[in-house]
């Protein structure tokens, strides 16, 4: 059977691209006003149970909870520290007393270790989560996050007057 | 004088290297789009943290409540002032209890509250909470990329 030469022999086949382009800017458009850079973020967990039956009281506990006190100025900025009557001038002494304590041997495993915070009313929150932050852990020289104090808990809040 | 007459081409510019980097763009921009930002909203700035890492897995059952530094509480795109959250804390609480196979009480309670809110309101947001029948919190903060948490010397040493 004898197949006809076409006409079009050698013709170019011409892709529409105008279309494609269009859409393609267009999503390219999209993609760039939705972009948005968002630091990671990340959680300090605390369990606070609103009536925790205590197993012993505090004085018959073989480790009892440490107690963290920052109170504040008036602007709201951090003003001092006492952990357990001891009075440290910042969070980053804080951060090493801890690791002396929970380091002893003689002292609270990382596991058993509690510490309740407690704050002034207007203390902002930055100072807390800074405070949380080194009793919570720290990082070693290779950035590696050394884990201190698991379970954290607030006290009861104070008035605002108080 | 004479002028020639120019024969009339179509000129064809290769597009081909357009729209190869164009696509490249694109799939740069898909990649990195981020499509959880409904948990973030623009009154709250977060402290910033040098543990703040984020989870390893994403938390289940979980209520994301944000704090602004005026005390103005978002839960579930309501807007309220913290003290009066109560009452929609208490249909959470009964909506996961009821209508999911959820615990409650293993629900955390996300709180992002802004670094400058006072502390004092943070504690009471959680005692609210806990008066609601919630038991887990997370405090949410930001990764603090330099590493250096506020060891600020406090003023009043």
């Amino acid at each position: 059977m004898k197949i006809r030469n076409t006409d079009g022999e050698g013709e170019k086949i011409e892709l529409q691209m105008t279309p494609m382009i269009d859409i393609v800017f267009q999503l390219l458009v999209f993609f760039i006003m939705t972009f948005k850079i968002v630091a990671m973020e990340g959680d300090f967990n605390i369990r606070m149970p609103a009536a925790a039956p205590q197993a012993a009281p505090p004085d018959q506990m073989e480790f009892p909870p440490m107690k963290l006190y920052l109170s504040a100025n008036e602007d709201g900025t951090l003003d001092g520290i006492r952990l357990n009557e001891e009075s440290l001038p910042t969070i980053q002494h804080l951060n090493s007393r801890i690791q002396e304590l929970i380091g002893t041997d003689g002292g609270p495993s990382r596991e058993t270790a509690e510490i309740e915070v407690g704050f002034d009313y207007d203390l902002h929150y930055e100072w807390v989560i800074g405070a949380i932050t080194a009793v919570s852990g720290t990082k070693d020289a290779h950035g590696n996050v050394v884990r201190l104090i698991e379970k954290i808990r607030f006290n009861t809040p104070e008035s605002p007057n108080e | 004088m004479r002028i020639k007459k120019q024969k009339s081409e179509i000129l064809e510019g290769d597009l081909t290297p357009m729209i190869d980097m164009t696509f490249q763009l694109i799939a740069f921009f898909m990649v990195l789009i981020n499509f959880t930002q409904s948990e973030t909203n623009d009154m709250v700035q977060l402290p910033d943290s040098a543990l703040a890492k984020p989870p390893d897995s994403q938390l289940e059952n979980l209520v994301i409540i944000h704090l602004g530094q005026d005390g103005t509480a978002v839960m579930n795109h309501t807007e309220v002032n913290y003290l009066g959250l109560r009452h929609y804390l208490d249909v959470e609480y009964y909506r996961i209890d009821v209508q999911t196979t959820d615990n409650p009480k293993q629900t955390t309670i996300v709180i992002r509250a802004h670094k400058a809110a006072k502390g004092g309101m943070v504690q009471e947001l959680i005692q609210i909470c806990q008066e609601a029948g919630f038991e887990n919190f997370a405090l949410r903060a930001e990764e603090n990329i330099n590493s250096a948490p506020k060891y600020i010397t406090p003023l009043g040493g």
